[in-house]
């Protein structure tokens, strides 16, 4: 066994909704996943799950070989994590913000600040180290935080819709950087919106409504509907599958909005 | 794996002071607020009634009636300043506040004064404030009373009768504690209690809701931090500048009121220590529960306002309903005022307190237990 990632049929309910549906798949190492799908259709709550922090309700994953439900804490101290939401300290500069999560993944003394340049090394960070986080730019922010993810050394790296409202140049600087890891032998799980990003990673999972309804290669998924770019076959995918969508009967109720 | 960690905690602790002494605004209110608050409170919440304005009707005009009002000037309860002539006035200088009562003496009061006749004076008193009405009636009667006696002995000297007139009973009173009956003695030791109650209270409950609003706390819960590791992270910041906080109200107190405490001074500081960490586990239970900083601060409130009418901070527990005792004693101010009353008015020791002491150990155990189990939940 040697999957970075490995969930077979997982299923989260909060009360009488269903975010999450029989989800399954696998990724190696090394190999860079990609999560599309609309607002509100359940990347967040699969990424929760696979990071330990969510219970699924149903089903049952492996995240580097650990158990989600029995060994969370395993899986926290190996994994990266980043959100869309700035995760740093305003009102700490670029340096107590590293030296803060270097100590909360427990590296201390040489290590700790070893990791640390090597990090400032990796994400260009050069003499911003003194600066108030809240003076950077959201560009710069978004790559200190990605920084704060990297310092203990994941073998995986999970970002949660990481480019949400970054620029182009620092979206292409950000995804240099991903791929960078990759080739050094990271997994890397990442959620997103822009289409151009998504067609550069080695697997795609299309979520809708909970469910993953398409899972392989950019170029595998756009051969088996026959289209040119995955925006059309993301648009596809959102019309052919809501209408049969079992939920949607819900929806249309005036079920949960 | 589910093992405490210095080096996390540590982080913990130091990104804390940081953001603290980083918040100048904050800390400077943690620190000095108490001290102004104290200052101002402590001269606000005087119960003692001195020197009410009071008017005066004087008809008679004569040396006796004069001699009256001095004797009513003398007893420092009422200044009889203002002068006026009829009923009319009176009521003006009581309607708009202006007198708190009035002492309206007759035409005839010379007249029979002199004539060993029984001479009136009637005092009107603004009752809606009962406890100065209760202060100038006490004051007036008591006046009245001397002043009758003083007359009848000297009714009876010139009459010839009876010399050296003894009261057929004499009732001794001594006043312990607060022989002076200083409301400030009583009231500054409970002002340290509610004061520091609602500072750091306050202070306390923002600390984790603030990594909920900011979206930090996202970040932290798919750290391996362990909630005990976070917890005690924030606590002990607070716990340092309540300490400071505490030591500086009481050295106002001390200093400033001149309300020196009669008891142990150490065993007071190791009691104020304890409620200290009380105030920090509500203020740390409120942060676990509320979802914004201005959930936490209602939540405050409404922790804070009973506070000050329950827990026998002005009014006296025991005439109470039932209810509302019951009440007040689920305030953990209401244990802390009986220990700084006693150790600062009667100086006793911990053989009268331990048992209040006790009920503060248990109320600090049980919100730190209920504390963290909530805040687990958020982070799992």
């Amino acid at each position: 066994m040697n999957l970075a990632i490995d969930c077979q049929g997982l299923v989260k309910r909060f009360g009488n909704y269903t975010a999450v549906q029989g989800v399954s798949f696998q990724i190696a190492p090394g190999k860079i996943m990609g999560f599309v799908g609309p607002n509100g259709s359940g990347k967040t709550t699969i990424i929760r799950m696979l990071c330990g922090v969510l219970v699924p309700t149903e089903g049952q994953a492996t995240v580097l070989g650990f158990d989600v439900l029995t060994q969370p804490e395993e899986i926290k101290q190996r994994i990266g994590y980043m959100s869309q939401k700035f995760s740093l300290y305003d009102d700490l500069t670029v340096g107590e913000n590293i030296d803060f999560y270097a100590g909360v993944y427990n590296l201390q003394g040489k290590i700790a600040r070893a990791e640390k340049a090597r990090v400032i090394e990796l994400i260009g960070l050069g003499d911003r180290t003194s600066q108030l986080v809240a003076s950077l730019s959201g560009g710069w922010k978004q790559r200190v935080a990605l920084g704060c993810a990297l310092l203990h050394n994941p073998q995986l790296l999970i970002l949660d819709e990481p480019t949400a409202g970054v620029d182009p140049v620092t979206r292409r600087v950000f995804w240099d950087l991903i791929h960078k890891l990759a080739k050094e032998g990271m997994t890397v799980l990442v959620s997103t919106h822009y289409m151009d990003e998504a067609d550069t990673c080695d697997y795609l999972g299309f979520v809708f409504y909970g469910r993953l309804i398409a899972f392989g290669s950019p170029e595998a998924m756009k051969k088996s509907e026959a289209k040119d770019n995955l925006d059309d076959l993301f648009i596809y995918y959102v019309q052919h599958e809501a209408s049969d969508d079992p939920r949607n009967l819900v929806l249309k109720k005036g079920g949960r909005g | 794996m589910k093992r405490f960690v210095w080096v996390r905690f540590r982080a913990v602790l130091k990104k804390e002071f940081i953001h603290i002494f980083r918040d100048r605004a904050s800390l400077i209110m943690a620190i000095a607020l108490p001290i102004v608050m104290l200052i101002i409170f402590g001269y606000a919440i005087n119960t003692n009634v001195e020197h009410l304005p009071t008017v005066v009707w004087d008809q008679a005009q004569t040396a006796d009636s004069r001699e009256m009002i001095t004797s009513i000037r003398n007893t420092q309860y009422m200044d009889p300043d203002n002068y006026v002539q009829g009923y009319q006035e009176i009521e003006g200088y009581l309607d708009s506040g202006k007198a708190r009562a009035a002492v309206i003496i007759p035409p005839d009061f010379g007249k029979k004064i002199q004539g060993m006749e029984q001479a009136n004076v009637q005092v009107l008193v603004d009752g809606s404030d009962p406890t100065v009405a209760r202060a100038v009636m006490s004051a007036v009667q008591m006046l009245g009373l001397n002043k009758s006696l003083e007359l009848q002995s000297e009714r009876f000297e010139a009459r010839g009768t009876a010399t050296g007139l003894e009261l057929p009973l004499n009732l001794v009173t001594r006043v312990w504690y607060n022989p002076d009956m200083k409301s400030r003695v009583f009231n500054i030791p409970a002002l340290i209690g509610l004061i520091l109650q609602s500072v750091i209270a306050m202070l306390t409950s923002f600390s984790i809701v603030r990594e909920k609003e900011r979206g930090t706390m996202e970040q932290l819960v798919v750290t391996p931090i362990l909630p005990l590791e976070l917890m005690l992270g924030k606590l002990l910041p607070y716990v340092v500048i309540g300490f400071v906080s505490m030591s500086l109200i009481m050295l106002t107190g001390i200093f400033w009121f001149g309300v020196v405490p009669v008891g142990s001074v150490p065993l007071l500081f190791l009691l104020a220590t304890l409620f200290l960490v009380t105030i920090l586990a509500i203020g740390l239970l409120i942060s676990s529960i509320a979802k914004t900083q201005l959930q936490a601060m209602q939540m405050t409130f409404i922790i804070l306002l009973p506070s000050i009418l329950l827990s026998g901070f002005i009014f006296p527990r025991e005439t109470m309903p039932k209810l509302l005792q019951i009440l007040g004693g689920l305030l953990p101010l209401t244990y802390f005022l009986k220990i700084v009353r006693g150790i600062f008015l009667k100086g006793v020791g911990i053989e009268y307190l331990w048992q209040d002491s006790l009920t503060l150990c248990a109320f600090a155990i049980i919100l730190l237990a209920i504390a963290s189990k909530k805040f687990k939940k958020t982070l799992d």
